[in-house]
């Protein structure tokens, strides 16, 4: 177990490296270079100001080295300054964090705690009513886009119960049940597209798994219908249904940055939106990077998952 | 076509109902986007009523805020939509597959270079890396295309190369070897026909993915640019006038979910049809 949890967590940090790189990289992909663009949106600048800006912002260096004093405060949990509003991006993007982490932890305890019940029961009434209609909802699911969802939600709350969550935005800790209130919407929008996948795994995986001969075996030795679905198959069924939600959690985060747009949350997404339209490269290099991490800590926890539900990887 | 192969066509096609609806979708889909200027009932660009103007017998899906016809738009819509997920699809599949095959046959560290590239590129939900790489290139058609193929490229080339590795090892490409065939020919007439299946499978996929990211881009002003029209973008300008024409809001989103939806079923048609070791109950 020692050995499998340090090779995970050093192919993590390995990533991690990987991932402080690409994001350096797209950044350089910019036409000219970030503070020309700026400055081209300021009006006009002269060259000694132009070049008392690049050197603030540590871009006449060489780029690697350029690479290395970003990473170095980087180590230090310094990204830089915002170039709008010449706030440090670390602040800012410690403000936003805990709103995506509770939309996207939200969203997929709503959509597993829906497709992993769905899921069992539709395989075990295969073929029956239900079973049409959940495969139906699962493909539905798998198939509509969050944001149309997000948008649908509101429209149908606006014109039928006349009601709309307020817009300005409560933290979870300052008063819970009104952050709750805002959150639903969001979270029910993005959670979706995950049910319809987690639901057909769910579902096909206990099919394969109702048809061992260890699942007779327990129907033989006179257990419950219910205890021979849930303690015999659906354990056994767990494995790919973990594998699919550490796949799709990539698509759940790419759906929160837009949902939370729509609905108007302050969370990384919103941040890395209007970074990207006004052009504020430290603020945009800071919001990716925290996304990617954020990914990558979610997929060493699903890995990790996987040696905790089957001990043959623990060991292997 | 012979009547046997049409008479087992319609056998596959009852068999496989699912591939079926999708492949229909699909079809129609294309048919709508490639006759679009016969099939649109207006001029997609030019205003031609009241703005906002409400779905009825004149207007079947109404008009939108600047006064154009709504379904005009979403028939010329599918010709982008579809346009740039096919083409970037395209591109993803010429350039993964060319490296897939590359990294499997040779092995090594040309391997190894290779996939460690393309697990760069999985350090970030795809989503964000092609928001991110639109928003750096700046918003435009071109840039759109460029960040799909972009982000599909890695998935290719992994589908693609793991087949391959056990197919180099496989009795017939020695064989072909031992008789003095060079690497491009055991690489394209041998080793790539037995891998075309999961790949022609991750094609569908990949397209459905493509046409929500072009979408989710379009949606949020970062992708498809005005005087071009996408599916997404219409949804996007359409929701700033959801109280006053809820149309606007409804039809482009249904638009991109059929589709998603057509190239979803079809994938799990073909599944069916090629790897029958796949198959899901």
């Amino acid at each position: 177990m020692r050995s499998f949890l340090a090779g995970r967590i050093i192919s993590t940090l390995a990533g991690a490296l990987a991932l402080s790189v690409l994001v350096f990289a797209l950044i350089r992909l910019v036409p000219g270079d970030a503070i020309s663009l700026w400055i081209g949106q300021e009006g006009t600048m002269s060259p000694e100001v132009q070049e008392t800006l690049r050197k603030l912002f540590g871009l006449s260096a060489p780029p690697h080295e350029q690479y290395l004093g970003w990473f170095g405060d980087l180590l230090h949990g310094d990204l830089g300054y915002s170039f709008r509003s010449r706030l440090p991006v670390m602040t800012l993007i410690l403000q936003a964090l805990p709103v995506t982490l509770e939309l996207a932890t939200l969203a997929m305890l709503i959509s597993v705690g829906v497709a992993l019940p769905l899921g069992v029961l539709s395989a075990a009434r295969r073929n029956g009513p239900l079973d049409l209609a959940a495969r139906v909802l699962g493909l539905i699911g798998l198939s509509m886009p969050s944001f149309w969802f997000a948008v649908l939600l509101i429209l149908a709350s606006t014109t039928i119960f006349n009601w709309l969550p307020t817009l300005i935005f409560v933290g979870l800790f300052k008063d819970p049940l009104q952050n709750l209130q805002q959150m639903a919407m969001p979270a029910f929008a993005l959670s979706l597209p995950l049910m319809g996948v987690v639901m057909r795994m769910t579902r096909s995986s206990m099919l394969e798994v109702l048809d061992q001969d260890y699942i007779r075996t327990a129907r033989a030795k006179g257990l419950t219908e219910g205890r021979v679905r849930v303690r015999h198959a659906l354990k056994n069924a767990f494995i790919p249904i973990v594998t699919v939600l550490g796949i799709q959690l990539g698509r759940l985060l790419g759906g929160a940055v837009i949902v939370e747009q729509v609905f108007g949350l302050p969370g990384l997404g919103t941040l890395l939106i209007s970074a990207l339209t006004g052009r504020d490269y430290p603020m945009v290099q800071g919001a990716v990077l925290i996304i990617g991490l954020f990914f990558m800590i979610v997929q060493l926890v699903v890995d990790l998952s996987y040696a905790y539900i089957d001990p043959r990887i623990r060991y292997a | 076509m012979t009547s046997g192969s049409l008479r087992s066509a319609a056998h596959l096609a009852r068999s496989n109902m699912i591939g079926t609806i999708g492949l229909a979708l699909v079809v129609s889909l294309a048919l709508i986007a490639i006759f679009a200027p016969q099939l649109s009932p207006h001029d997609p660009n030019s205003q031609i009523g009241k703005r906002l103007t409400e779905p009825g017998p004149q207007y079947l899906l109404g008009l939108d805020q600047l006064g154009r016809d709504e379904l005009s738009r979403l028939i010329f819509g599918a010709r982008v939509s579809l346009g740039v997920s096919v083409v970037s699809v395209a591109i993803a599949l010429f350039i993964g597959s060319t490296l897939g095959l590359l990294s499997g046959y040779y092995g090594g560290a040309l391997d190894n270079a290779i996939m460690r590239a393309m697990d760069l590129m999985f350090t970030l939900p795809s989503f964000v890396l092609a928001l991110a790489l639109t928003g750096i290139l700046g918003p435009a058609l071109p840039n759109v295309i460029v960040a799909i193929a972009f982000v599909t490229t890695p998935t290719i080339a992994r589908i693609t190369r793991a087949p391959v590795l056990a197919l180099r090892e496989a009795e017939f490409v020695e064989s072909a070897r031992a008789i003095g065939a060079g690497d491009p020919r055991i690489l394209l007439r041998h080793v790539l026909p037995n891998a075309l299946a999961p790949l022609i499978v991750q094609t569908t996929v990949s397209i459905s993915d493509a046409i929500l990211i072009e979408a989710g881009l379009s949606f949020l002003g970062l992708g498809v640019q005005a005087p071009d029209t996408s599916w997404g973008n219409m949804l996007g300008s359409g929701r700033d006038y959801m109280e006053l024409a809820n149309g606007l809001s409804v039809f482009p989103g249904a638009a991109i979910m059929l589709a998603v939806l057509g190239f979803n079923l079809a994938g799990d048609g073909l599944r069916d049809v090629l790897d029958p070791r796949l198959r899901k109950a």
